[in-house]
């Protein structure tokens, strides 16, 4: 269900850019006004979520994560999986965000001869998503040549790296490889696996085939139908420098790129690509655990009126002393 | 709207956003240079007509693909005559018919290569074209 609904979306979005501009000459609409609608919904999509998540307040430690705890002095503590101090959350965090450590402790229960339960490692997600984000990031920054005039130092530094083989011209990146292996890994991943193929959601199909398609017409642009780079660094730099211009002779297939690209972008804050600036904010993650160190007062707690004993005393005191009770304070 | 670690959370949100708005102020609304092509040499203007060995369109986008074609051609098979668009044949050769034309390197390959980031390996090998001027 949720792949076919999936594919009919991608596919749709494409023919309508596909559409749009062979036959309608809509190119101000895809390559000017879906772009800055799309980086308009994306900043201020993402913004509202992150502010909606800082309202919850996150006063208490999550003291169950892997790794010993700080205890006492001749318990050997972790710090890194359990850190009671800010560089160690630090270390957690950069773990976490630059390594995905969580995702690298995955297993796989399987039922074994006997029958046995075993938990295997299952480094293959780890790896696959790795090297996705890691290869979205080059293509991301590599994209920069198209955005910036003159060019920064390092986007140039990056595409020699990414060139390095210098097979064909123009030259293979490596990025563009892993990025399509990654991609049809975390698909295949998903429709194979039963389990994961029963949780899985047109939410969870649908980003990945958009960014599947925009690889791909990526790629077909640069490898094999050509498109003229100088018309469409002139559009993006107009995009940039607030001066949108539509040159002319740019083939359609570019406009498609874009507008899945302004879609990616729109669809951004409604979807799971929020764990994005999401992981900045797991609270399992950004926390020492210092509950033993620090206490931590509950910010929802209201003043409840209370009354004390030497307050209840010194209200009924002469009544107490009438009826021969015991008091502290005569 | 009460919002909590606003003194962490606020921040990372500016970071984000500047760190992703980079090319913005990087070009400051700053109307962008586009590159300048000089079609202007001697040998050129001396052509009766003045057509390259391919469609220009073809020669815009993949002159790259052309030149890959003519590397292996040359060095791998020995083949060393590209017969042109119409039927003309020409010296697979990059320094002496394609540089023999366009001899303006500066105003010719490097404006669009520059612009774009693009770093050819053409000179590891070739010998880059003298200028005058």
């Amino acid at each position: 269900m949720g792949i076919n609904f999936s594919l009919m979306a991608v596919l749709t979005l494409v023919l309508v850019a596909f559409a749009g501009v062979k036959f309608m000459g809509l190119q101000m609409f895809f390559g000017v006004v879906a772009p800055y609608a799309a980086m308009a919904l994306f900043f201020t999509g993402v913004i509202w979520r992150v502010l909606k998540w800082a309202e919850s307040p996150v006063p208490f430690r999550i003291p169950t994560t892997a790794g010993q705890q700080k205890s006492l002095p001749w318990i050997k503590s972790n710090g890194l999986d359990n850190p009671s101090t800010k560089a160690g959350v630090i270390g957690r965090m950069a773990l976490e965000i630059l390594l995905f450590r969580s995702l690298f402790r995955n297993t796989k229960l399987e039922y074994r001869e006997g029958p046995r339960i075993a938990y295997e490692w299952e480094k293959w997600l780890w790896l696959a998503s790795l090297l996705f984000h890691y290869s979205f990031l080059v293509v991301f920054v590599r994209h920069l040549r198209f955005f910036t005039e003159p060019i920064p130092f390092f986007v140039q530094g990056l595409e020699t790296v990414d060139s390095l083989f210098q097979v064909g011209l123009p030259t293979l990146y490596l990025s563009d490889l892993a990025f399509i292996a990654a991609v049809t890994y975390l698909f295949i991943r998903r429709i194979i696996i039963p389990q994961v193929k029963y949780i899985s959601l047109p939410a969870d199909y649908f980003p990945l085939m958009l960014i599947f398609t925009i690889g791909a017409t990526g790629i077909i642009m640069r490898y094999v139908t050509k498109v003229d780079v100088i018309s469409i660094k002139q559009l993006t730099m107009g995009l940039v420098t607030f001066h949108p211009v539509i040159p002319q002779g740019i083939g359609e297939l570019f406009f498609v790129h874009v507008f899945l690209v302004s879609i990616l972008f729109a669809y951004f804050p409604f979807s799971k690509l929020m764990h994005a600036p999401g992981v900045f904010l797991s609270p399992t993650r950004n926390m020492p655990n210092d509950s033993r160190i620090v206490r931590h007062v509950n910010p929802w707690n209201y003043p409840v009126p209370v009354h004390t004993y030497a307050e209840y005393e010194d209200h009924f005191r002469d009544k107490m002393i009438e009826a021969g009770l015991p008091v502290e304070k005569e | 709207m009460k919002i909590y670690n606003g003194d962490k959370i606020i921040p990372g949100i500016l970071i984000g956003v500047i760190i992703l708005t980079f090319p913005l102020w990087l070009a400051r609304g700053k109307a962008a240079a586009t590159p300048d092509i000089k079609f202007d040499t001697p040998v050129i203007q001396k052509l009766a007509v003045k057509q390259c060995v391919l469609p220009k369109e073809t020669m815009r986008t993949s002159h790259m693909v052309v030149l890959n074609d003519w590397r292996d051609a040359a060095v791998r098979n020995n083949t060393r005559v590209f017969t042109g668009m119409d039927g003309k044949k020409y010296d697979i050769n990059l320094q002496n018919t394609c540089m023999e034309c366009h001899s303006n390197k500066t105003h010719f390959c490097d404006q669009c290569h520059n612009y774009l980031g693009v770093n050819p390996y053409c000179w590891k090998c070739h010998i880059e074209p003298k200028e005058t001027k």
